[in-house]
């Protein structure tokens, strides 16, 4: 008995990890800037893309797979940098969308990028203010609690420039690893305030409150998104890229809260 | 200061109802069987088991008495020396013997010094800084006894003290642990199941069977009048019960035994081994009690060999007889043999049953 | 030894040195003095190891009477309690994390008390990753110990029971020594568990170097930026521990004399 079932449980990991490879009966795919494709398209495309277009990605990628039955997208939503090293490193991605040109930079096997959005930070509170934030002169308060994002991170990087335009020294309680870490301790009531994306804020809907300072225009952050070159579903990735530039992807991620680049 | 303990256990299957009394000064041995319950009326007076229904008082002061008083071990006057003596192997013997001590709130300095005192009466005092574990069986039964005595406790109770000994050991060490009993002027309940400590160490014997006391005394009546097949036993008695109207006893198991003088009612018929004699065929002049019986058994002892009869249906049942090796050979003894067995009337003890 | 046993038993030891022979190898040698002596990696380190410890002792205080509990306690549900005190070891530990968000964070059941009443708060601070990683680590030290119970004679306690001794004492100068073996390994195994707690730490305590970055943290986070500066911290942390727990003298876990 327990061997069949550890029999079926090793053929399920093997299908799994051959269905990952999923290498494709390549399809003569002409790629048109409305992103509607008349060949037919196969097998799994992955997208390693920045923690903050979880939302709209995941969208994105369900209406890919309605317009491309038989595709799936599969996606690995992280920190950029986290992202950028597992491709260094070898991860069969299909499409890398990062949340700032330097971490693109980091990655070499990929064809010419294209910045698709940008994002703004805005300040997070927990929903009702309890701690009463006004803006970003509170985040030097050490009283308070506030989260930030890891310098590393693109978030962190933005962040850092803003206080130096403000020529304010935050004191955080807590430098986390991706922006999602960071709004999940907003949500929670952990912290009094944190910096995140205005997607991160729209997405947490009426847990978190988002407050606009001025300053969050110095330092706007492109996203570049791209195809790589060692991607084991090279017209799939191309595809999908092609979508996310078109009118139909553009939608989803304005009514996220990304601008236009 | 007379300890009395009215003891009622129920453990499973098996119940225990004692009564005991210890006199200051006096050495009381519960003899039994292994299963007897000698040990459970031990750990009930000691407290490490509470009684079922009873009392156990030390004059006025009440240690148990279901169902509202009961006072744990550490608060009983105690001294407890256990069959595998249990010494602290973490600690060396000075401070398993002090432990008692400081435990009752002596200091350290005070209870060490008292402790060395304890071993240097057992002549153990070199081996004060060394660990249970490089003593050998006699030495680390006497740091035991210390390490109880040295709280000078009113009641000591031992558990089976020699049993974990050699034959060579037991013997040096019987002598001496009687030595100390005698010496120690508290109560003393002793618990064995080897008749020879409770003859050598004790003023009063109680005997245990099944639960219950079956008789009770000095060591030299019990021997004498043995009241149960297992007392018999133990002194090497053949033991009979019977009912005499005159000088014939009819025994309850089948056979008839004639005595030297009358008597009447339910009787006890005792006789020693060496009071039997074997022979190959009925001898003449023949005292009154002869029986045929074929031999069931042999058993080789230090200078005499026990021969196990049975001289149904004119004699008992069971027979035990001593005789010589020379006899044996002479008589080419083996199982199976049929032989005749005879027993002087004079040798004969009787006594009423109660 | 028989060649069957030999030969699984290099491999299960060739495959328990990989993380030491990799990180040994790809150690950039030539730059490492310079990263070593950076005061990231040493406050990284203190507070590991002060952490650490500490849980281990939050450990030793609750767990042993706890063990003690299962050990000798004789009340219904028993089984349940064991089972519940060994959930730390299959739950993900960031899942134990968010546990502890729930229970100990500013809004959470307890927490919220503790922050009203005492001005007490455990996320983001030193004292909350002690508390994440206690709670890791806390299974090792009560199965540890109460094994040890189980096996050990009670006849002892009685003895020193007859002899004066009441339930405290007995259990300090009988029980305790007798048992030692046991605990000592479980804290061992306890302090090796809170060393490399990573997930409950950073979800609970979250991330501030000198405060809150444990070593686990600062090689995470170190890998984003600079591989070279992981590798040199797992090194320092894996010859700090093979260090400690090498220098156990082995007699103090087996107990033997």
């Amino acid at each position: 008995m327990f061997r069949r079932t550890a029999f079926a449980a090793l053929a399920a990991v093997a299908a799994l990890t051959f269905a990952g490879c999923g290498d494709d009966s390549p399809a003569a795919s002409s790629p048109s800037s409305t992103g509607s494709s008349t060949a037919a398209l196969s097998g799994t495309i992955n997208v390693f893309a920045a923690a903050s277009l979880t939302g709209s990605f995941t969208l994105i990628g369900k209406d890919f797979e309605k317009a491309h039955p038989g595709v799936k997208v599969t996606f690995n939503f992280a920190g950029s940098s986290a992202l950028a090293q597992q491709i260094d490193q070898g991860a069969p991605a299909d499409v890398f969308a990062s949340a700032a040109p330097k971490n693109m930079d980091q990655v070499t096997d990929k064809n010419t990028p294209t910045t698709f959005v940008q994002n703004t930070l805005e300040i997070a509170v927990p929903a009702g203010n309890p701690a009463k934030i006004t803006g970003l002169r509170d985040f030097a308060d050490k009283n308070k609690k506030i989260a930030l994002c890891a310098v590393q991170v693109p978030c962190g990087a933005a962040a850092d420039k803003v206080f130096k335009a403000a020529g304010i020294t935050p004191q955080p309680d807590s430098l986390e690893q991706d922006v999602k870490a960071v709004l999940t301790k907003v949500s929670l009531g952990e912290v009094d305030a944190a910096l995140v994306y205005k997607t991160d804020v729209l997405s947490a809907k009426d847990k978190v409150e988002g407050i606009e300072f001025p300053e969050a225009g110095k330092a706007i952050n492109e996203y570049p998104i791209a195809t790589l070159t060692k991607a084991p579903n090279p017209d799939g990735a191309k595809a999908f890229v092609d979508y996310v530039l078109s009118d139909q992807g553009k939608a989803v991620l304005t009514a996220a809260g990304f601008a236009a680049p | 200061m007379t300890l009395h303990a009215d003891l009622r256990v129920t453990r499973g299957d098996f119940d225990l109802s004692l009564d005991l009394t210890v006199e200051p000064g006096e050495v009381v041995a519960l003899l039994g069987p292994n299963g007897a319950g000698k040990t459970t009326a031990l750990r009930a007076i000691s407290g490490l088991l509470p009684l079922g229904d009873g009392r156990i008082a030390l004059d006025e002061e009440v240690w148990d008495q279901p169902p509202r008083v009961f006072r744990t071990p550490e608060r009983r006057p105690i001294g407890v020396v256990f069959q595998d003596y249990l010494l602290f192997d973490h600690l060396n013997c000075l401070e398993n013997v002090a432990f008692g001590l400081r435990a009752r709130g002596v200091d350290k300095q005070s209870a060490r010094a008292e402790a060395t005192r304890w071993l240097d009466t057992v002549g153990l005092s070199s081996y004060a800084r060394s660990r249970p574990r490089s003593l050998s069986g006699g030495q680390a039964q006497r740091v035991a006894l210390v390490r109880a005595l040295a709280t000078s406790p009113s009641l000591l109770l031992l558990d089976e003290p020699l049993a974990a000994l050699d034959a060579s050991t037991t013997l040096h060490v019987r002598a001496e642990l009687g030595q100390h009993l005698q010496r120690f002027t508290g109560h003393t309940l002793l618990v064995t199941h080897d008749p020879l400590d409770a003859m050598v160490l004790a003023d009063r014997l109680v005997i245990v069977e099944n639960g219950r006391i079956v008789q009770e005394g000095r060591p030299t009546e019990i021997a004498r009048r043995p009241r149960t097949d297992y007392v018999a036993q133990l002194v090497g008695l053949n033991l009979y019960r019977g009912t005499a109207s005159g000088t014939t006893v009819t025994l309850t198991e089948g056979g008839t035994i004639t005595l030297a003088e009358p008597a009447t009612g339910p009787v006890h018929v005792a006789f020693p081994p060496t009071a039997v004699s074997l022979y190959p065929e009925a001898p003449s002049g023949s005292p009154r009690n002869t029986w045929p019986a074929t031999v069931t058994g042999i058993e080789q002892h230090a200078h005499t060999v026990r021969v196990r009869l049975t001289a149904t249906p004119t004699g008992p049942t069971t027979l035990l007889a001593d005789i010589t090796p020379a006899a044996v050979a002479d008589l080419h003894l083996s199982p199976g043999q049929p032989l005749h067995a005879t027993l002087k009337a004079t040798e004969i003890h009787t006594y009423p049953s109660s | 030894m028989p060649l069957i046993l030999l030969l699984p038993a290099l491999l299960g030891l060739a495959f328990l040195l990989v993380p030491l022979i990799g990180l040994v190898a790809k150690a950039p040698w030539s730059t490492l003095p310079s990263r070593l002596f950076s005061a990231d990696v040493w406050d990284a380190l203190r507070l590991s190891l002060v952490c650490a410890t500490a849980a281990m002792v939050v450990c030793l205080l609750l767990g042993i009477p706890l063990a003690w509990l299962l050990a000798r306690g004789s009340f219904p549900g028993r089984g349940v309690i064991r089972a519940l005190v060994t959930v730390p070891l299959v739950l993900p530990p960031v899942v134990g994390g968010v546990a502890l968000l729930l229970v100990l964070g500013r809004r959470g059941l307890v927490g919220q008390h503790l922050d009203a009443w005492f001005g007490i708060t455990l996320p983001f601070t030193t004292a909350g990753v002690i508390v994440a990683e206690a709670f890791v680590a806390m299974p090792f030290l009560v199965i540890s110990v109460e094994g040890a119970l189980r096996a050990a004679d009670p006849r002892y306690e009685e003895a020193a029971a007859t002899l004066g001794a009441g339930r405290w004492l007995t259990f300090r100068r009988v029980t305790l020594p007798s048992i030692a073996p046991g605990v000592v390994a479980g804290a061992v195994l306890c302090w090796a568990r809170a060393l490399g707690e990573f997930g409950a730490t950073i979800t609970f305590a979250g991330n501030f170097p000198g405060r809150t970055t444990t070593m686990p943290l600062a090689v995470y986070l170190a890998l984003e930026t600079d591989p070279d500066v992981a590798v040199v911290l797992s090194l320092v942390l894996l010859i700090v521990s093979v260090v400690v727990l090498a220098s156990l003298r082995e007699r103090w876990i087996s107990g033997l004399r």
